[in-house]
C-alpha cells in the first residue's frame, strides 16, 4: 500500500475502506496510547482548520464579508471565526478602498497580528485601487502596505468568491512544508 | 399683470401669493440691505449676501420669530475658477416651523476669509473643517480649525478646480523605516478619459485616424 496524499488524493468515499482506515487509526490509539504524524502537517491542519481573520471592513465589500461570516454561508463551518482583535488573529481580510489617511492604521493593526499570519486582498480597491485608482487619498493596492497572499477580484467579491479565495488560502498553507516562522 | 410676471414655479403673480413669496417679502423687510437678492427657484428661497454682512442675516433668520430658520442643515462651496471671486459659500437652512428650505450663496475670493458661523449654528463647525480641508477657504473666528478628511500632513485643496485628480503624493510601507511612508506619485498608466458617446461615434474617430495614416504612408 503506497503513500496517501490527503491534499491530493480523491477522499475516500464511506464504506469499508474508509471504516479500515479509522479501525486502524483507533487501533494504534488504544495498543500503544499515540498515533504518529508528520509535525509539519500537523501545524498546517491545525492552522488551516482554524483561520480566524481580523475584521477589517473599509467599505461595501465588508458588507459581503459580513455576508460569508453569517448564516447562509457560514464561515464558522470552517473554523473561521471572526475577531475584534489583531492578536487573536491569524488573516487580515482588507475588504474594501484603503485610503492614505487608513494606511499606517493598517500597518499597525497588521503588525500587532501573531504569527504566523497572512492577508487576503478583497475587491478590485484593495487589490489595485480599483476605482479610485487615480485618486489623491487611494492606495493603489493594499499591496504596497502589506504582504498578502491571496487577491480575491470583484467590485464587491460575492461571499462566495470570498469563501472560494479563504479555501485558497487554505490550501495555501498547507503546502507550506515548514513549521518555521515566516 | 402681464405674463412676463410669472414666477418660476409658473405660478401667475395676480394668484394669492404663496407661502413662498409671503415669506420672501417678509424677508426682504427684515434683512434689508444686508441680503443683495432674493429669488425663488425650485421651490426655494435663494439669498446673496456678502461676507460682512453674513452674520447678522443669519442671526436674524435665525432668531425672527416669524421666519424661524433655526437649523443649518449643511454648508459647503463651490469653486468657480473664472469668477473674479473665485469661491462661493452656500448655506442650507431649514424652518421647521414654516416646513421651508432656504439657501445663502455668498462669495468669497482666494485668499480672503469668511465668518465663521459656529457662534451661530454648532452644526457649522465640522461643515467649516470639511470646506477649509477640500476648498482652502480660512473661516475667521472657527474654534478649531482643522482638517477634516484628508491625511496628517496633506498640502493642497482637493475640491479645487486647479488641484490634480490623483494628487501629489501617494503612501507606500518602507521596509527599512518600519513605517508609512510619502512620495511623489508616480503613475505606471495616466488616467486616460474615454469618450463613450456611442460606440459608433467612439470608433468614428479612430476609424478616420487610420484612414488618414493609410493616405500619408500611401503618398
Amino acid at each position: 500500500m503506497g503513500v496517501i496524499d490527503p491534499y491530493t488524493a480523491p477522499p475516500i468515499p464511506q464504506g469499508p475502506d474508509q471504516d479500515a482506515i479509522l479501525k486502524a487509526v483507533g487501533d494504534e490509539i488504544t495498543n500503544r496510547g499515540f498515533v504518529i504524524a508528520k509535525a509539519d502537517k500537523l501545524f498546517n491542519w491545525a492552522r488551516s482548520g482554524s483561520l480566524w481573520p481580523m475584521t477589517f471592513g473599509l467599505a461595501c465589500c465588508a458588507v459581503e464579508m459580513i455576508h460569508s461570516a453569517s448564516s447562509r454561508y457560514d464561515m464558522d463551518r470552517y473554523g473561521m471565526l471572526f475577531r475584534p482583535s489583531p492578536r487573536q488573529s491569524d488573516v487580515m481580510i482588507v475588504a474594501g478602498t484603503l485610503t492614505n489617511k487608513m494606511a499606517p492604521a493598517l500597518r499597525r493593526v497588521y503588525d500587532q497580528m501573531p504569527e504566523p499570519r497572512w492577508v487576503l486582498s478583497m475587491g478590485s480597491c484593495a487589490n489595485g485601487g480599483g476605482y479610485y485608482h487615480y485618486s489623491y487619498a487611494v492606495v493603489r493596492g493594499c499591496d504596497r502596505i502589506v504582504p498578502v497572499d491571496v487577491y480575491v477580484p470583484g467590485c464587491p467579491p460575492t461571499a462566495e468568491a470570498l469563501i472560494y479565495g479563504l479555501l485558497q488560502l487554505q490550501k495555501k498553507i498547507r503546502r507550506t512544508a515548514t513549521i518555521a516562522r515566516t | 399683470m402681464g405674463e412676463m410676471d410669472q414666477i418660476e414655479d409658473g405660478r401667475p403673480t395676480d394668484a394669492a401669493p404663496s407661502a413662498l413669496e409671503t415669506m420672501v417679502v417678509h424677508l426682504q423687510h427684515l434683512l434689508g440691505d444686508a441680503v443683495s437678492s432674493a429669488d425663488i427657484s425650485g421651490g426655494q428661497i435663494i439669498l446673496r449676501t456678502t461676507s460682512p454682512a453674513l452674520i447678522t442675516l443669519l442671526t436674524s433668520l435665525r432668531d425672527d420669530v416669524v421666519a424661524s430658520f433655526n437649523q443649518l442643515t449643511d454648508l459647503t462651496a463651490v469653486d468657480y475658477p473664472d469668477r473674479p471671486e473665485r469661491f462661493e459659500m452656500v448655506y442650507q437652512l431649514l424652518s421647521m416651523k414654516n416646513n421651508m428650505r432656504l439657501r445663502i450663496l455668498m462669495p468669497v475670493d482666494e485668499g480672503q476669509t469668511a465668518p465663521s458661523v459656529v457662534g451661530l449654528f454648532n452644526s457649522a463647525n465640522w461643515a467649516e473643517r470639511e470646506v477649509w480641508d477640500m476648498f482652502g477657504i480660512f473661516f475667521a473666528g472657527h474654534p478649531d480649525l482643522r482638517r477634516l478628511l484628508t491625511d496628517y500632513g496633506f498640502e493642497g485643496h482637493p475640491l479645487r478646480k486647479d488641484f490634480p485628480l490623483t494628487g501629489h503624493v501617494e503612501v507606500r510601507y518602507d521596509d527599512t523605516l518600519r513605517r508609512v511612508v510619502n512620495e511623489p506619485v508616480s503613475l505606471v498608466q495616466e488616467f486616460r478619459d474615454f469618450d463613450f458617446l456611442s460606440p459608433w461615434e467612439g470608433m468614428q474617430g479612430q476609424i478616420d485616424a487610420g484612414s488618414a495614416d493609410k493616405v500619408g504612408k500611401g503618398e
